[in-house]
């Protein structure tokens, strides 16, 4: 098929950037998106133009690198999958597709369609964990039953791959659905219950500073999350908080 | 003289790690302060060791070049970690666990490092769950566990189809703690260039800064490599895109040796090459062979029937098929090891059984499986005489659950729904048992420079079990650097923070902006896809799932032809001060360029067939193991380690002679 590609250009974090037109002629339909941007940037790099930097590395939909807004959407049309796994039998022969970045104020372009989420690894420093140094002498991994729904639901939120759709498809860019897929994760299961106040107090308060916007409770996230995150984990999220709030010394 | 010592401690095999433990040296806990140790990788391997270290008072500095830590390669591993935990109670124990890990690597790995990794096992599991990674759980609310290929007992640890993703996170948030802490500096976007050796001790090395294209000179006293595989050098490969082998090739420029490089696990259940544009290969779990039965059709006219459309899968009846695993190896089925089941299905294909387009593919079919889990379901709800509908129905759903994810994404590559058409699959790189050599603590033949994870060569021997990498790269990263790193650096306490503005420094940081210049000002005519694509072409034709002399001889001479064109035609884009990714993968395609050709001298050297690396001339001739793999133990009873010798295609092998005191060396026979 044919198509035509509106694609955002920016040469760097300064520069003001623009959509570039790029038509693009003999896509197959079993290429992914990100094997389309492939042929187009082989193309531009023989004729002597800049390739379109893009982020992306696993290409399986498991390491969040990858992060396009398509036509209006983050990772494309399609749900619960990433711009990786869009597969370009989802469009139709003679379509043109916008193709933009994650646009947030905590997430700066670097170039072209790359943007850095450097607030997400500084969030997860601020709290994201459990406090237990490598030890040998641990008790029995079988000593602590846990029962099957509440490891299935903290698997659930553990699935987060920390792509940022979720910051970018929020019309207030907020980080909601990230920290509390990790706060929500820990507060369920018994190794993370002992530190639970800190850590939701910590996370949210990094998160703030890093200029993620407020929660509206539009939901828009959770149809975009590509790992389904629910919206009942920032439900449990905000009664962390809460109780963690009116607790605090 | 060789400079291979592996330093296998003395006395009897399983006090060995205990004892080495208790008797090394050690540094003072005022003294770790001291010391400045650099990990470049943050998989599974890095994440672990850095934590590890910063816990332990190190002052850690930590590498990866994606744009966070929590997206290294190891993120992508799907089915499972093992561990010798025996709590399915179907006699599991270290020692099992350590003689399947030998024999599944085809004995070519090191007693004593297989047998500490079986020990250290049991303590993974603890440690992982103690830092809230959510493994699957049965209904007593107790850890669930799974088979994989080539063992007959249930020691695999998963969390659904996503246990790299899951112990990753659990290291990286380790990992997060001491960053918040201010004990790891963590530089993301940042590719380390090469290592830098001071008076014969590694003691620093050269990154490039990603997003300003900065070259940075960062000193410590001891170095980890930490970097994962090569696998790409095949170019397709179910590897991350930007997995690669600079970090150790560097190192193996710069005196570290490279052992083993040919050894390449080809996975066989992957989802095939669908065409010119193709980029990677997605991997279908292992896992999935628990449930699937792998065939083709029996007879060449059913094959070339599907091929063209005429029939499918579902229309050729149950005595038409050849469940070719089933057959030829009955007592492990489909679950033989993952160079077996790969030789196997490339076998039947290159006789003409392939079943899509391109002749090469196999069946995954889970249509037996499905029906088996709805009839126990129906038994189990109280239903009585069951409609097949309701049957295929409920077992769906099971098979769901277990599987839905892999299921899922198999469905949105291919666009074909496999619950209900059997999957089509093909081998593909996925791992490379290969990497630089290290002795029994970890360290390369350079002085203070370590190799951890998939980055060394230690303990898969010629083929990897599933389930083990994930193993290995926490065993090393949270259970044996920290111990053996502190035994080399104890002489370290004294000799302050290291000088980067040294000739040493200033030679490496000058050969890595020479290179950058060169890439930039060659006015080529070719992207560096173009290239990598050829080199990937002429590894999977002459040096993959089946090798000979004539085409590794061949092999060799079109890498060198390929290599030369590289740097007389490539063309790169953009500036070295900005953020540049085809100046990035110029980088990592001239190394590879470079290794292809040390793999297939390797390869060529060992003239035997063994695990992972198939030598055509070396295979049993007749009888009941007509066509397996002959291994010839009284030649090749050692690991290859290669030194480098100041020119591509040039190099010295050293041999590691291996020997057995436990395991006894015998046919691998999987019949
Ligand atoms: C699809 C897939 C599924 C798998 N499933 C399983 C499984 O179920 N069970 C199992 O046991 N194994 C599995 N494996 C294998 C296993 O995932 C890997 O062997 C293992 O994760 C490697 O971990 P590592 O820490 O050694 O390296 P990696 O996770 O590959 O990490 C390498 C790190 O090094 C960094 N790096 C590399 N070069 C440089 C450089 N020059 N400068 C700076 N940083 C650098 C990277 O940024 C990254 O952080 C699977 C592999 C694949 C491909
Ligand atoms: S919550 Fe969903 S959208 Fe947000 S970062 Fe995690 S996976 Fe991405
Ligand atoms: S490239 Fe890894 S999720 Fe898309």
């Amino acid at each position: 098929m044919k198509l035509t590609l509106k694609i955002w250009r920016q040469k760097g974090p300064k520069d003001k950037g623009k959509i570039v037109d790029y038509p693009v002629n003999d896509v197959s339909e079993d290429m992914s998106f990100l094997e389309m941007l492939d042929v187009l940037n082989d193309d531009l790099v023989r004729k002597g133009e800049e390739p379109i930097a893009f982020d992306h590395d696993c290409r399986e939909g498991i390491c969040g690198a990858c992060s396009l807004f398509i036509n209006g959407e983050a990772h494309g049309p399609g749900r619960m999958i990433t711009t990786c796994q869009l597969h370009m039998r989802k469009f139709k022969d003679g379509d043109t597709i916008h193709v933009e970045p994650w646009r947030a104020e905590a997430f700066p372009v670097i170039k072209d369609l790359a943007v850095d989420r450097g607030a997400f690894d500084r969030i997860q420093a601020a709290g994201g964990f459990v406090s237990v140094n490598t030890n040998g002498n641990l008790v029995d991994g079988n000593a602590l039953p846990i029962p099957k729904a509440d490891a299935d639901t903290a698997f659930d939120a553990a699935t987060c791959i920390g792509c940022g759709a979720c910051v970018a498809t929020c019309t207030n860019s907020s980080a909601m659905l990230f920290v509390a897929a990790k706060v929500s994760q820990f507060a369920l299961l018994p190794q993370g219950k002992v530190e639970a106040k800190n850590r939701v107090l910590a996370m949210v308060e990094q998160m703030d500073k890093e200029g993620f916007g407020n929660c509206s409770n539009t939901g828009a996230c959770e149809v975009e999350c590509p790992k389904g995150i629910s919206l009942e984990h920032i439900a449990r999220m905000n009664r962390e908080y809460l109780a963690a709030s009116v607790t605090k010394e | 003289m060789s400079k291979l010592d592996s330093k296998i401690p003395e006395g009897p095999m399983d006090r060995k790690w205990t004892d080495h433990k208790g008797h090394i040296r050690i540094v003072a806990p005022a003294n770790k302060r001291r010391i400045d140790i650099i990990v470049v990788g943050t998989g599974l391997a890095g994440a672990s060791a850095a934590a590890s270290l910063a816990e332990m008072g190190y002052n850690v500095k930590a590498f990866c070049f994606q744009d966070s830590a929590r997206r290294a390669h190891s993120i992508a591993a799907q089915g499972g970690i093992n561990a010798a935990k025996n709590y399915q109670n179907d006699g599991d124990s270290t020692f099992r666990l350590f003689y399947d890990t030998v024999k599944g690597g085809d004995y070519r790995s090191r007693e004593a490092n297989v047998y500490r990794l079986a020990e250290v096992s049991a303590n993974i599991i603890d440690q992982c769950v103690a830092q809230g990674v959510p493994f699957a759980r049965d209904y007593g609310g107790l850890l669930d566990n799974r088979s994989f290929g080539g063992v007959q007992v249930s020691r695999t640890f998963y969390a659904r189809g996503q246990t790299g993703q899951q112990l990753l996170l659990g290291a990286y948030s380790a990992l997060m703690r001491q960053v918040g802490k201010g004990a790891v500096k963590m530089y993301d976007r940042h590719e380390m260039l090469d290592v830098v050796v001071v008076d014969g001790k590694a003691r620093g090395i050269i990154a490039r800064n990603l997003i300003t294209g900065e070259i940075e000179r960062h000193g410590a006293h001891a170095v980890l490599l930490c970097t994962g595989g090569y696998g790409n050098v095949f170019f397709l490969s179910t590897n991350a895109m930007g997995s690669n082998v600079t970090a150790a090739w560097k190192a193996h420029k710069r005196g570290a040796y490279m052992a083993n490089p040919c050894y390449t696990q080809i996975h066989p259940t992957c989802i095939p090459v669908s065409g010119t544009h193709q980029s990677k290969l997605t991997l279908m779990s292992e896992s999935l062979r628990n449930d699937g039965r792998i065939w083709v059709p029996n007879t060449l006219e059913d094959a070339q029937a599907i091929r063209e459309g005429k029939k499918k899968g579902s229309d050729i009846p149950e005595a038409d098929r050849d469940y070719y695993l089933e057959r030829r190896y009955p007592a492990f089925g489909n679950l033989v090891p993952r160079d077996v089941a790969s030789r196997a299905a490339k076998e039947r294909c290159d006789a003409g059984f392939g079943v899509n387009k391109t002749g090469e593919a196999v069946y995954l079919d889970f249509g037996a499986a499905i029906e088996r889990y709805g009839k126990l379901e129906a038994n189990i709800h109280n239903i009585e005489n069951p409609s097949p509908e309701k049957i295929k129905e409920l077992g769906t759903a099971v098979v769901s659950e277990k599987y839905g994810n892999l299921f899922d994404m198999y469905e949105n590559i291919v666009g074909e729904n496999p619950y209900l058409h059997a999957m089509k699959i093909y081998p593909a790189v996925h791992y490379t048992m290969g990497g630089l050599w290290v002795d029994y603590n970890l360290q390369t033949t350079v002085p203070g420079l370590f190799a951890l994870g998939e980055a060394n060569f230690s303990d898969h021997g010629a083929n990897r079990l599933g389930a083990s990498a994930l193993m290995q790269g926490l065993a090393d990263g949270y259970f044996v650097i920290p111990y053996t790193v502190g035994d080399y650096l104890a002489d370290d306490i004294r000799t302050g923070p290291i000088d980067t503005k040294t000739a040493a420094f200033d030679e490496a940081e000058k050969a890595v902006t020479d290179r950058i210049d060169h890439f930039l000002n060659n006015k080529g005519t070719k992207p560096v896809d173009d290239f990598h694509r050829r080199l990937g072409k002429v590894m999977w034709d002459k040096c993959g799932m089946a090798r000979n002399a004539q085409g590794l001889q061949e092999a060799i001479t079109e890498i060198r032809q390929i290599r030369e064109e590289f740097y007389r035609d490539v063309r790169v884009p953009g500036s070295a001060s900005e953020f540049n990714q085809e100046l990035e993968k110029a980088g990592r395609v001239a190394d590879f360029l470079e290794l292809g050709e040390l793999m297939c001298m390797d390869a060529l050297n060992r003239n035997e067939s063994c695990g992972g690396h198939f030598r055509e001339e070396s295979q049993e001739m007749d009888g009941p193991q007509k066509g397996e793999a002959k291994r010839d133990d009284a030649n090749y009873a050692y690991a290859a380690a290669w030194e480098w010798l100041g020119e591509a295609g040039k190099a010295t092998l050293h041999k590691e002679e291996l020997t057995f005191d436990v395991v006894k060396l015998t046919q691998r026979s999987y019949k």
